[in-house]
């Protein structure tokens, strides 16, 4: 494919007030081509993306589509000149049917129904030629995540697209979909279209893309064809150092900590738990995996505290769960990294040393009989935690918003781990976190399980949870499996799993509840 | 978060810093562009706007009865003001301080004039922690609503103003008119123990303003040093991580509301004891709504509650001057005080983002 670039950027610059979101950019697309954009986060991908998109305008440079330069800052020009981009948040409205979704917005207010029969054979058509099967006249409130991504990119195809852009498209994908998916851009690429993927996995990258341009702070630090590529320069490029994950050493269990025995929680579908058990033991970390709104983050909630109603019974140390109450659960050694750091765990608009006494507010450390803050005593013990938990920030009376996702991250790990828990919920810890930061943090739980912790950890990151969990069980339907070593089961089997379908007989989960 | 307004040729942008000279200056430009763009109505009403406004401020604060006028007007607005802030942090839009302070008057008048006779230092206290009681009591049922069934608390607690005054209006008109009033629709004097001391010799300012920057220091304090005070700010910023943190967010958001409500029920008080001696329909021309006005003038800070109360009790006070003197409608008070409230949110909201114009 070495004729004239479909796309090509050039010296593309876009700044932030002081930040520089990307640098002098230049790169080039092809036809058939998959070019893949690896960076960390904050790296400047979607910043990109945007500008190419219409959302932003570039301060300086030019891209050309075709030879022809893009007008900038207008998502139709983008669109007509057939640039399409699939969100990693979908963008599809769920009272609308898949037909109906694809098709808004792209006829005249005045021709109401006139096309529709045209519409949908160029729709019938569109799916047998790319294998993107989906029902045209379904719900897309009744579709699973993974025919919802088929329906955007479906939408972007109906608008003749020819360069497709794929946001992080498999955050949200079992392995088994991330396959389907990989072989729909194959499919897509033999017609001639130009794919750009963006991601930070690199097994992905490295299996999809015909070429990887990396980008660090803002500018590409490597453009190179992916047959050339190896997986350790890639991270080295990436993160700009040598970085390892900390691995798992071997430390013998020790006695029960959590012990949960036939949870379930009425209400929410296919997110309410049926007939848990679960039992995590001290200096043991248990992984759960599963597809989002499978009942993980119901689990979650349950232990936290935010959720008071279910039957069974939860024991921390032998006691019964404080239900609902998520200050006794604290006082009573539970550490609780929430999954959404912005939404649940701090509060942006409050002070550093205001976010790390939320816990223990009335307790006599922080406060005068429970009623009047001692704001002296809290500014130290948080000057204390941001010096052990290395958080960069002007102080304990730094705004809270102000800090980086990694940062932030840290203010809640030392607000959970500083008393020594003897159980910790980890709702997702690592995600949106760049590699320095990932690293971090997984070396503090690590840290805390050497220590005697019991750890639960959530996490849609198969690699993660292969790599630092004792066992791993994966839930479904609010179905949980028994945990089983990582070692025993391959990531294949994990997911079909978290598609609803054990490994024996590739039918429906048969073990409703105690230990299929 | 870069909002995009392309069609209208601009993008606003978050500032990278933002100076606490923008930040806490942001209402004084809003009232000087108030004043601007108000110049404008009066220059069309046809007088001399530096005259107006020279009127206008000699009205307020020209001579120590003006003084006196405005920082009696100002009274009942720091006590709404204050209500209007505590409530509004938590995120409970109480717009029904208006209702509360006439709670606060009722009680007041139920308990002021003759069903109890203690000495002053008793009768006092008395009738505002009475009056602050129904002015509380009021929000109950709003606040339940919206605690229980997600009721929104604007529409309940505005309807409920008007519930309240047509209450007043039956109570003055029938079972508690004063016989004594000549036919008019009031209710009986409050007795001399309760009756709010004056402040100076000569004037209408009365004990209520102590009281009243009393309230503001003790509100301070609890926002700032209490764990209520945290509470109440971290359900008002973010309640999900205050639920998560282990905050009742129901139990924090009801006794916001209980301080809101108590806080106008003391206006109501105030003016009953204070200032006219007994309770009429026309006791309050809106205290409680302006006292919104003054909440956002002061951006929630309970202190800067009290200039801002005083503010905008001159331009009151100022502009029934100006217009005697030049002829233009007191309304443009009501324009002055409604346009620096718009202007202040807009002053707000830019000493945090910048327009950028697209070429």
């Amino acid at each position: 494919m070495a004729a004239a670039p479909i796309l090509e950027f050039r010296g593309v610059t876009k700044r932030f007030g002081a930040l520089t979101a990307n640098d002098n950019i230049s790169l080039s697309l092809g036809q058939g081509e998959v070019l893949a954009l690896l960076g960390e986060n904050g790296a400047g991908k979607t910043t990109l993306m945007n500008i190419l998109f219409g959302h932003y305008q570039a301060d300086e440079g030019e891209i050309l589509v075709d030879g022809e330069a893009l007008p900038p800052g207008s998502t139709q020009a983008a669109i007509s000149a057939g640039i399409g981009m699939v969100h990693q948040h979908f963008t599809l409205a769920d009272n609308l049917t898949v037909l109906e979704n694809i098709t808004v917005g792209t006829e005249s207010l005045w021709s109401w129904r006139q096309g529709n029969q045209a519409n949908r054979e160029k729709l019938a058509r569109m799916i047998e030629d790319y294998g993107l099967v989906v029902d045209p006249d379904a719900l897309v409130s009744t579709l699973s995540v993974g025919e919802r991504q088929r329906v955007e990119i479906l939408k972007a195809l109906y608008r003749d697209a020819r360069i497709l852009i794929l946001d992080e498209p498999t955050a949200v994908l079992t392995p088994q979909e991330a396959d389907r998916l990989f072989e729909t851009l194959k499919s897509i690429t033999a017609k001639g279209l130009a794919v750009i993927f963006i991601s930070h996995k690199l097994h992905e990258i490295l299996a999809i893309s015909t070429k990887v341009a990396v980008l660090r702070r803002g500018a590409i630090v490597g453009t190179l064809a992916t047959k050339d590529a190896k997986r350790e320069q890639l991270a080295e490029l990436m993160v700009g150092r040598v970085v390892t994950r900390p691995k798992l050493s071997a430390v013998k269990r020790g006695a029960p900590v959590l012990e949960i025995s036939n949870l379930s929680t009425s209400g929410g579908g296919s997110a309410a738990l049926k007939n848990v058990d679960l039992v995590i033991h001290a200096n043991e970390i248990v992984g759960i995996a599963g597809v989002a709104g499978n009942g993980q983050a119901v689990l979650a909630d349950t232990l936290s505290g935010l959720i008071g109603n279910f039957s069974g019974s939860v024991n921390i140390n032998g006691k019964e769960l404080a239900a609902g109450d998520p200050r006794s659960i604290v006082a009573s050694g539970v550490g609780r990294i929430p999954e959404d750091r912005h939404a649940r765990g701090m509060i942006g608009d409050m002070e550093i040393w205001e976010n790390l006494i939320s816990e223990d507010l009335r307790s006599s450390d922080i406060s005068y009989g429970g009623m009047v803050i001692n704001g002296d005593r809290a500014r130290e013990r948080a000057s204390e935690q941001i010096k052990e938990f290395d958080v960069r920030c002007e102080g304990p009376e730094a705004e809270t918003k102000l800090l980086s996702g990694g940062n932030m991250q840290k203010l809640i790990l030392s607000r959970a781990l500083s008393r020594n828990p003897s159980f910790i919920l980890a709702n997702q810890p690592v995600r949106g976190l760049d590699e320095g930061a990932i690293a971090y943090v997984q070396g503090r739980l690590l840290e805390a399980r050497q220590a005697g912790a019991a750890i639960l950890l959530i996490s849609e990151d198969l690699d993660e949870l292969m790599s630092l969990t004792d066992r791993i069980a994966v839930i479904y339907h609010g179905n949980l499996s028994t945990p089983e070593p990582p070692e025993k089961r391959s990531i294949a089997e994990i997911g079909l799993m978290m598609a609803g379908q054990s490994q024996n007989n590739g039918g429906e989960l048969q073990g409703v509840g105690h230990g299929y | 978060m870069v909002e995009n307004y392309k069609g209208l040729g601009m993008v606003i942008e978050p500032r990278q810093s933002v100076s606490i000279w923008r930040a806490g200056l942001a209402p004084v430009w809003a009232i000087l562009a108030s004043m601007a763009i108000c110049a404008v109505l009066i220059a069309w009403a046809g007088a001399s706007v530096l005259n107006a406004y020279a009127l206008l401020i000699k009205g307020a604060f020209g001579s120590s009865f003006a003084i006196k006028e405005t920082l009696t007007r100002s009274i009942p607005l720091i006590f709404t003001g204050l209500a209007v802030s505590v409530a509004f942090r938590a995120k409970f839009y109480n717009i029904g301080a208006e209702g509360q302070l006439y709670a606060g008057a009722l009680a007041a008048t139920f308990f002021g004039t003759g069903l109890i006779t203690l000495p002053p230092v008793l009768m006092i206290p008395l009738l505002i922690i009475t009056g602050a009681i129904a002015g509380g009591a009021l929000l109950i049922v709003p606040v339940l609503l919206k605690t229980h069934l997600k009721v929104d608390e604007v529409v309940t607690t505005l309807l409920l103003n008007f519930v309240v005054l047509l209450l007043v209006s039956y109570l003055i008109e029938g079972p508690w008119k004063d016989p004594m009033s000549l036919g008019w629709p009031q209710a009986a004097s409050i007795i001399d123990e309760g009756v709010f001391p004056l402040l100076l010799e000569k004037g209408r300012l009365h004990l209520g303003l102590i009281i009243a920057i009393l309230f503001a220091i003790l509100v301070w304090l609890m926002m700032r040093f209490t764990v209520l005070g945290y509470e109440i700010r971290a359900v008002g910023y973010n309640a999900k991580a205050a639920e998560f943190a282990g905050i009742n967010v129901n139990r924090t958001v009801i006794i916001t509301a209980l301080i809101s409500g108590g806080l106008a029920g003391i206006a109501g008080v105030s003016e009953t004891a204070g200032l006219k001696g007994y309770l009429t329909l026309d006791l309050s021309p809106g205290f409680g709504y302006t006292g919104i006005a003054v909440a956002m003038l002061a951006q929630l800070n309970p202190l800067a509650v009290i200039p801002a109360a005083i503010f905008l009790s001159a331009v009151y006070v100022g502009s029934d001057a100006m217009s005697r003197a030049v002829n233009i409608p007191t309304y443009i008070a009501d324009v002055l005080v409604g346009v620096s409230v718009l202007a202040v949110l807009c002053s707000v909201m830019f000493s945090q983002y910048r327009i950028r114009w697209l070429k």
